[in-house]
């Protein structure tokens, strides 16, 4: 088995006005990443160029190993989940079944009979009446259905309430047990799927701000708070430096907080406040 | 196995779970032999990522606690009583200098920390050794730097 699910390196694309810069990450199988950044920061393009969807300018992608423009058949291995439906409105669950069975050499029908009843689906319900959430659970079964081993998410959380998100963790967790299965999904909203990801990968303006593991990324930087005089040394980096007339805030790199001078508040970040803090520096 | 983590505790994931399988093992709760979860079984079900629990037990097998058989899933170790006594040694001594800390703060000189000790040890009641490890209370994490 190839040991990375996912590798980008070098990746350039463009849509309409939007450019990706030298976009690279590596995903290694078995393991969860979460790949975030703000609105319009590149993560569905990106997505966009993984699935075969967007044809890059420059750079390799290789998904399961497989370089891409791949074999068709590389698709049976992938579960995606858009933040859109790409169904007919008007199909019922069960002629969801009907039409994308034959697509599929390994589809299990009794999986996606027993996954609609687990999720408490109606298989007589229309698509069109589906909520958020029943959507997102929809497509999660139409993966589990084909057997994917690697899921592709983008944005699953948002429109979700926070049971559904909750179930959303739940599922995932369910999929990783085999260590043959991976995820990459995309979020604005870090602090739900925080927990479960194991490698995170900033991306900003259309370029890869830090790729980790994510305890080496929290790891890495340091929230920094002073009063207003403070943060001004001309030997560190301070990234969305804040600062107003009771203090001064920033992210710097942990290796440099040695560098600080004054009396200041030292915290360790959250994914939240990384993402925030690596987009305002424009 | 009982493993129950706070969010809010400031203690990384991976040590708080660490630090519980340590106390069940030291008190006996896990016994030589025993089958611990899957890194994967406890990832889902502690909802947190499969690099945390793997980190886990990559740590309690280099600290002599547990091993990890490829393929079969991670066995607790017998432990031997020279290891049971530093870890436990390692105890009082962390939970001393944190007293001592304290008593540093509250002006106390060796005479009243003497004092305390002896009430103490005279009124002990045996404390649950699990609950001395996993209460910690760190709180949020702050670094003042001040040159």
């Amino acid at each position: 088995m190839n040991d990375l699910a996912i590798a980008v390196r070098h990746l350039d694309a463009t849509r309409g006005t939007f450019h990706l810069r030298d976009v690279s990450f590596e995903l290694p199988t078995g393991f969860v990443m979460g790949f975030v950044g703000r609105n319009g920061a590149g993560k569905t393009t990106t997505i966009r160029c993984l699935l075969g969807m967007l044809t890059p300018d420059a750079g390799e992608i290789e998904v399961l190993g497989q370089p891409l423009p791949a074999d068709p058949a590389l698709r049976e291995d992938i579960g995606v989940v858009l933040d859109h439906s790409t169904l007919v409105e008007d199909w019922r669950l069960t002629e969801v079944e009907r039409a994308l069975a034959p697509f599929y050499s390994r589809w299990d029908g009794a999986r996606y009979r027993a996954l609609l009843e687990e999720f408490e689906l109606d298989p007589r319900h229309k698509v069109k009446e589906l909520s958020r959430g029943q959507a997102m659970k929809l497509g999660i079964t139409l993966a589990l259905s084909h057997h994917a081993r690697l899921l592709v998410l983008d944005e699953p959380t948002s429109g979700l309430d926070p049971a559904a998100r909750d179930e959303l963790v739940s599922i995932l967790g369910d999929f990783l047990t085999d260590d043959g299965h991976s995820v990459l999904f995309s979020t604005h909203i870090t602090s739900d799927l925080e927990r479960i990801a194991d490698y995170v990968t900033v991306i900003d303006a259309g370029r890869v701000v830090d790729s980790a593991p994510k305890d080496e990324l929290l790891d890495a930087y340091r929230l920094v708070r002073g009063g207003p005089e403070d943060l001004v040394d001309p030997d560190v980096d301070f990234l969305g430096l804040r600062r107003n007339e009771t203090g001064a805030e920033a992210l710097v790199a942990a290796g440099q907080v040695d560098r600080l001078s004054g009396d200041l508040v030292v915290d360790r970040p959250t994914l939240d406040e990384i993402v925030v803090k690596m987009g305002d520096h424009r | 196995m009982r493993v129950v983590l706070s969010n809010t505790s400031g203690v990384p994931l991976y040590e708080q779970i660490k630090e519980q399988v340590k106390a069940a093992i030291l008190a006996g709760e896990l016994a030589e032999g025993d089958a611990l979860p899957s890194v994967r079984g406890l990832a889902r079900d502690l909802r947190i990522s499969v690099i945390t629990t793997t980190r886990a037990y990559a740590d309690l097998a280099q600290e002599g606690f547990i091993t990890n058989v490829a393929g079969k899933g991670a066995f607790v170790l017998g432990v031997d009583s020279e290891l049971v006594r530093e870890q436990l040694l390692r105890q009082v001594e962390d939970g001393l200098t944190a007293a001592l800390d304290a008593a540093r703060l509250a002006g106390l000189d060796r005479d009243g920390v003497v004092e305390i000790l002896d009430t103490l040890i005279a009124t002990d009641e045996p404390e649950d050794a699990g609950a001395a490890t996993t209460d910690r209370p760190t709180g949020h994490r702050t670094e003042g730097q001040d040159q």
